[in-house]
């Protein structure tokens, strides 16, 4: 359980590698039995970027996240990370190699405190294993103190500091999603998946989740792919959006360019001359059953 | 923000500070397990000096079942099952070990003595071996979650029990046992018979050295990267696993660790009744175990504390209900799980709670 990495494999990018890409998969496929979840998925993140993954409920949004983390093993095509090959790989060791995610089906550790759901991520990068910490050696010491300290600045960045002896599982919602992000962040992550972290929220609380995500480039340095349904917020932070429906990517490049794509209007909205199916919202996109409601997903986190 | 590691060189401790931190509570456990054998030992008579031993154990073996059920949330049915691999190799060593060097049936030399430090390394023996097969059951522990990983546990108990049970006999007397190897006699373990005449090496000092030791691991593991990674599996796989711990290894590891403290277990309890037989090791001993961890609060040290010390005193106080005991315990259980389904303590300790920091506010001079 002792990381990997050595002290760089946390560093995130910021300057130092900017415009070298942190996360480049190429061409995923996974298929469900006969049902194929995603099919020629590629993606490439720059360090520092941000990006949007959209698409209509059940596209496989959250299965690219679960192909990309480890969840799910692709039948065929390859990831790599900050250059290191990481398909096939178990999800903790994705994890320690430097990705990190939120879930949308919130996955705390509910019975722990605020700060031990942090402390539990940041023990990633450290160096003990069992025997240092049942002798309790210098570094193990020092270690747990660098633990910590740093888990109480993410909670200051994460503003629930006043939280963080509360039970994970009695905060309030929006705070739960905060908690997400900064137990994601523990682990000192190049890229960072957050699968709807506004959803649920009011508009205010949007408002500061967005502030919050801009922000988190600059102070961490991680590369951010983002899956949201809030099109107003996607539109408005992300530099480039891949849109896919059933597993295939229907659209992807500037916001701008994807709104006004017909294909993405089409999947959204139906297809144009289909009178009897005027659905305005996004959100209650008429599309059948999510993929990942099929085949071997109930005990992977898919999409609610 | 700075990373972690840039942070460690700045808050390494001084090195008498942290050999003060490593060493000292093990030195106290000592100290205390002395004070337990020396002074309350003899002040408190023979009856009381079993059930003061009894509850030692009780703590080794529902502390160690507790890193596997309480910590890492993988409900185990056979802890028994390493009590008696770590009893019966104990056994083994310090009947036919001391008959071959020592030259005598029972108990040789004094106070760590050749014959008790013997038993010190049967105990670590028994300990070991059992946590050899605690990597071999928790390996499905892998693959298995809830009612079957409890079922395989349960079942893997009961093979132990019966590979005991085909055993040879045990040659009692000391000519028969002085002709041949200790390896050959590996096989003599007393069959479904028992193995009788242990000799009596088990005292309170070593119940309580060997019981202090593992709560002070147990306290440095739950407060540490590794044990929050257990808490964490059994809180949320999944997460656990998206965040870096490697729940494969971690689930092992406290098999194995878990097992090996059964085994200590076994080899001082075997030490104590000094007559081990298959039928008492069996499944019915596990859910003893079981219920002081579940009674005093799964994941929580002080809990299995007093868990341990509760069902162990009880049933000596009501000893006119002894036909009864069964009974007790099952209703104790039933209304426990109604009032508290999660135990005495929960997942807290006894420092956590209120009562607790009001009295060390008071202490300190502080306002209530």
């Amino acid at each position: 359980m002792t990381a990997a990495g050595t002290s760089d494999a946390g560093q995130t990018a910021g300057t130092s590698d900017a415009g070298q890409i942190a996360l480049d998969a190429q061409r995923l496929s996974l298929a469900f039995g006969g049902l194929k979840a995603v099919s020629d998925f590629s993606l490439a993140l720059p360090a520092g970027g941000l990006y949007g993954l959209i698409g209509p409920n059940g596209a496989g949004k959250t299965t690219v996240f679960n192909l990309l983390t480890g969840v799910y093993r692709p039948d065929t095509g390859h990831v790599e990370l900050g250059g290191e090959r990481i398909d096939g790989k178990k999800p903790s060791h994705i994890a320690r190699a430097g990705m990190a995610r939120t879930f949308q089906n919130i996955r705390l550790f509910g019975e722990l405190s605020v700060i031990d759901n942090i402390r539990t991520a940041a023990g990633v990068r450290t160096r003990s294993g069992l025997f240092r910490t049942l002798l309790r050696t210098p570094l193990h010491l020092a270690e747990e103190r660098a633990i910590t300290e740093r888990s109480l600045e993410l909670l200051e960045v994460l503003k629930i500091a006043h939280r963080r002896e509360e039970q994970a599982k009695s905060l309030p919602y929006g705070d739960q999603r905060r908690l997400e992000i900064a137990r994601a962040l523990a682990t000192e992550p190049r890229v960072l998946l957050l699968d709807e972290p506004v959803a649920g929220m009011n508009t205010q609380e949007k408002r500061e989740m967005r502030g919050l995500i801009q922000s988190l480039r600059g102070q961490f340095g991680v590369a951010i792919l983002l899956i949201e349904h809030d099109m107003g917020l996607v539109m408005e932070i992300c530099e480039h959006i891949t849109v896919i429906d059933h597993g295939v990517t229907i659209a992807r490049g500037a916001p701008k360019a994807i709104q006004d794509d017909p294909a993405v209007i089409e999947a959204y909205l139906g297809v144009p001359d289909d009178a009897a199916d005027p659905v305005p919202a996004p959100d209650a996109a008429p599309r059948t059953e999510a993929p990942e409601a099929a085949g071997p997903s109930s005990d992977g986190p898919g999409e609610a | 923000m700075k990373s972690l590691q840039e942070r460690v060189a700045a808050l390494r401790p001084s090195l008498p500070a942290a050999l003060g931190r490593s060493a000292l509570p093990f030195l106290i456990a000592i100290g205390l397990a002395y004070l337990i054998d020396a002074a309350i030992g003899p002040a408190i008579g023979a009856t009381w000096r079993k059930i003061l031993l009894d509850v030692g154990i009780a703590i080794l073996l529902a502390g160690s079942l507790n890193i596997v059920n309480g910590y890492a949330g993988q409900f185990s049915l056979g802890h028994a099952g390493f009590m008696l691999v770590g009893g019966y190799t104990a056994a083994w060593l310090t009947f036919y070990g001391g008959i071959h060097w020592f030259g005598v049936k029972g108990t040789y030399g004094g106070f760590l003595g050749a014959g008790q430090l013997l038993f010190l390394g049967s105990c670590v023996l028994g300990g070991l071996v059992a946590a050899g097969f605690g990597a071999l059951v928790g390996l499905p522990s892998l693959r298995l979650r809830g009612d079957y990983l409890a079922i395989v546990t349960l079942g893997f108990g009961e093979i132990l029990n019966r590979l005991v049970q085909i055993t040879d006999r045990q040659p009692k007397r000391v000519e028969d046992v002085q002709g041949r190897s200790l390896f050959e006699l590996a096989n003599n373990l007393g069959g479904a018979e028992s193995f009788s005449q242990i000799p009596g090496y088990t005292t309170l000092f070593f119940v309580y050295v060997f019981a202090f030791v593992l709560l002070v691991f147990a306290y440095r593991l739950k407060y540490s990267s590794r044990g929050r990674g257990l808490l964490a599996v059994r809180e949320n796989e999944i997460a656990a696993e998206a965040m870096g711990v490697d729940t494969t290894r971690a689930k092992v590891v406290a098999f194995v660790f878990s097992a090996f403290w059964g085994g200590v277990g076994g080899a001082l309890y075997a030490h104590q009744i000094s007559t081990l037989s298959p039928g008492e090791l069996s499944f019915q001993k596990s859910i003893d175990i079981v219920l002081i961890v579940v009674i005093g609060g799964m994941g929580s040290i002080t809990g299995v504390v007093l868990g341990a010390a509760i069902l162990v005193i009880l049933p000596e106080l009501a000893r006119e209900f002894a036909d009864y005991r069964m009974i007790v315990y099952a209703l104790a259980l039933v209304v426990v799980m109604i009032l508290r389904p999660q135990g005495i303590m929960g997942v807290r300790e006894l420092w956590d709670t209120s009562p607790w920091r009001r009295l060390v506010q008071r202490l300190r001079g502080g306002q209530p």
